[in-house]
């Protein structure tokens, strides 16, 4: 049961944005982060809801299952959407009890839902469209240029991807604990929290000791397999910018110039 | 023939430990050899093939492997290069998320250019016959797979000696099968093995067998020979083919049988032989 999670929630696929170099992607991602926020009027929120469509289109993901990743941040959208519709200050259209509305308000609290759907959404295509892989070896080579200011940058990749090779294995180990603690009488699923998580202990505490010997185990291995860290090292899978890639980041340079200028032209 | 492992004198002792683990241990190894090393749990086995290429380093003594003695740091990555090892539990082993990623892990390390790399991950895949699986996630094989990737993934590092410590101790029948039919083909492409292990129809097919006890060697020599004495080893708890152990019930009962045939096909044919002429 444990054993069928997708990790990084990953939608193999061969479109244009599936083939995207790791690193354009993520730089676009930080760039309509940056367009989103810059976004204010009605005409430029409608130019970053239709780009976001647009990559939506191409990438051929179900809307419906981008959206599906809002469900858990749904609390954190509508308290949002709540506290600008009630505290912005301006022409006052409703007034009830303490509350007041105000037509900034509507427009502050249009705003800022569209902001938090579009920042969840945007990520959300990154991580349907590149698998996580991808993304640590992208994000090694981007963060390349700050190892001479002694950032571990490979290190850091390293124990991401094997951290992500670990936890379907690591999974399968809880489950067969469990199942092991079960058949002697362990009781998870009945009482109180605090119970429930008393239970959990037992599971815990060889898990982890299983988890430090395994590590050990590891890195033994790698040893043997002449790991020396990130120096002189070679990859299998070279990651190649293309024509695709520069089209793609031009775009987006490109829409964002425009929205600043039109933010700058009050439009 | 220079040997291309030799251990000189080898003592080791756990720190912290009274009893050393190893006690003045010499052997040499010939190039293109297939070794079985075989022992019960706490003779030593394990503690030898991690001297083999330098994970421990001898208390007293030395470990020569192409003549390059393991103490020394400089020859650490030329040495761990020659001498590939294999583990016990295929999941410590398996780096990377992707059959093929982990397969590279080795030659990556190395810093081999990426076309060659991509020639012996194909390669090494393809002589473990996991070639049709490289782009699977590990944790989706099965035990004798993922043994069969976690040898791959040595192999990509084209070394000269493989050693295997215990690898099919936690595989099925059908696994332990699959490695054992990789080893051979291996032994076949004159790759120098040396297998750790307590199964003893493992060690049938090898070309020579060392058996092990309390951090010595206590027998060395060609299988039939060691198995066909019988005695000595059922003495030291360690069991024989159930081939020689018929052979050696029937010489018990008065009959003329040679104790070294190790598969049924020879069995069956002294047995005959023995019939014949009688």
């Amino acid at each position: 049961m444990l054993k069928d999670i997708t990790l990084g929630q990953y939608f193999p696929g061969d479109t244009l944005v599936h083939r995207l170099d790791p690193r354009t992607k993520l730089t676009v991602v930080v760039l309509y982060y940056v367009l989103i926020f810059t976004a204010s009027s009605p005409l430029t929120m409608l130019l970053a809801v239709g780009s976001l469509a647009l990559s939506v289109y191409i990438s051929r993901i179900p809307p419906r299952s981008l959206l599906k990743g809002l469900k858990p941040l749904m609390f954190l959208v509508i308290l949002t959407g709540l506290l600008n519709l009630f505290y912005t200050d301006g022409q006052v259209l409703v007034r009830f009890w303490v509350f007041r509305i105000t037509r900034e308000g509507i427009f502050r609290s249009i705003q800022m839902v569209m902001r938090i759907t579009l920042l969840v959404c945007g990520t959300f295509l990154l991580t349907y469209t590149t698998s996580p892989l991808s993304i640590t070896d992208g994000l090694e080579r981007i963060l390349g240029p700050f190892r001479k200011l002694g950032l571990p940058v490979h290190e850091l990749s390293m124990m991401m991807s094997i951290a992500l090779r670990f936890i379907p294995t690591l999974i399968e180990e809880t489950d067969k604990i469990m199942s092991a603690q079960k058949a002697r009488g362990a009781d998870f699923d009945s009482g109180s929290i605090f119970k429930r998580v008393k239970a959990l202990l037992p599971v815990l505490v060889p898990l982890f000791v299983s988890a430090f010997r395994r590590a050990d185990e590891l890195a033994t291995a790698m040893e043997c397999r002449c790991y020396h860290g990130g120096d002189d090292r070679t990859r299998l899978k070279q990651l190649s910018m293309g024509r695709a890639d520069y089209l793609t980041l031009l775009f987006w340079a490109a829409l964002l110039g425009a929205i600043i200028a039109l933010r700058v032209y009050g439009l | 023939m220079e040997p291309i492992l030799r251990l000189e004198n080898l003592t080791f002792r756990y720190a912290g430990a009274g009893e050393a683990a190893l006690k003045n241990i010499n052997l040499t190894f010939e190039k293109g050899s297939f070794t079985a090393i075989l022992g019960h749990n706490g003779s030593g086995k394990s503690t030898l093939a991690k001297h083999l290429n330098a994970i421990l380093l001898p208390t007293e003594g030395r470990v020569l492997v192409n003549g390059m003695n393991t103490a020394e740091e400089q020859y650490l990555l030329p040495i761990r290069k020659t001498v590939g090892m294999v583990f016990q539990n295929p999941d410590n082993q398996i780096v990377a998320s992707v059959v093929e990623d982990d397969v590279a892990f080795a030659p990556e390390n190395l810093g081999v250019e990426s076309s060659e790399i991509r020639r012996r991950v194909d390669e090494a895949l393809k002589t473990v016959g996991m070639y049709e699986y490289r782009q699977h996630a590990p944790h989706l094989l099965s035990g004798g797979q993922k043994q069969r990737v976690a040898i791959a993934g040595v192999l990509a590092m084209q070394p000269q000696v493989l050693v295997l410590d215990e690898p099919t101790a936690m595989l099925d029948p059908a696994g332990r099968a699959e490695v054992m039919r990789t080893v051979e083909t291996l032994r076949r492409q004159g790759v120098t093995v040396v297998l750790i292990t307590h199964h003893m129809t493992e060690c049938i097919h090898c070309d020579r067998l060392i058996i092990m006890a309390d951090g010595q060697v206590v027998m060395d020599g060609k299988p039939g020979d060691i198995f066909s004495r019988v005695e000595e080893l059922r003495a030291r708890e360690l069991d024989v083919p159930e081939t020689v152990s018929i052979l050696y019930e029937l010489r018990k009962a008065g009959m003329d049988v040679p104790l070294n045939a190790l598969d049924t096909e020879d069995c069956a044919q002294a047995i005959a032989a023995m019939l014949h002429a009688g």
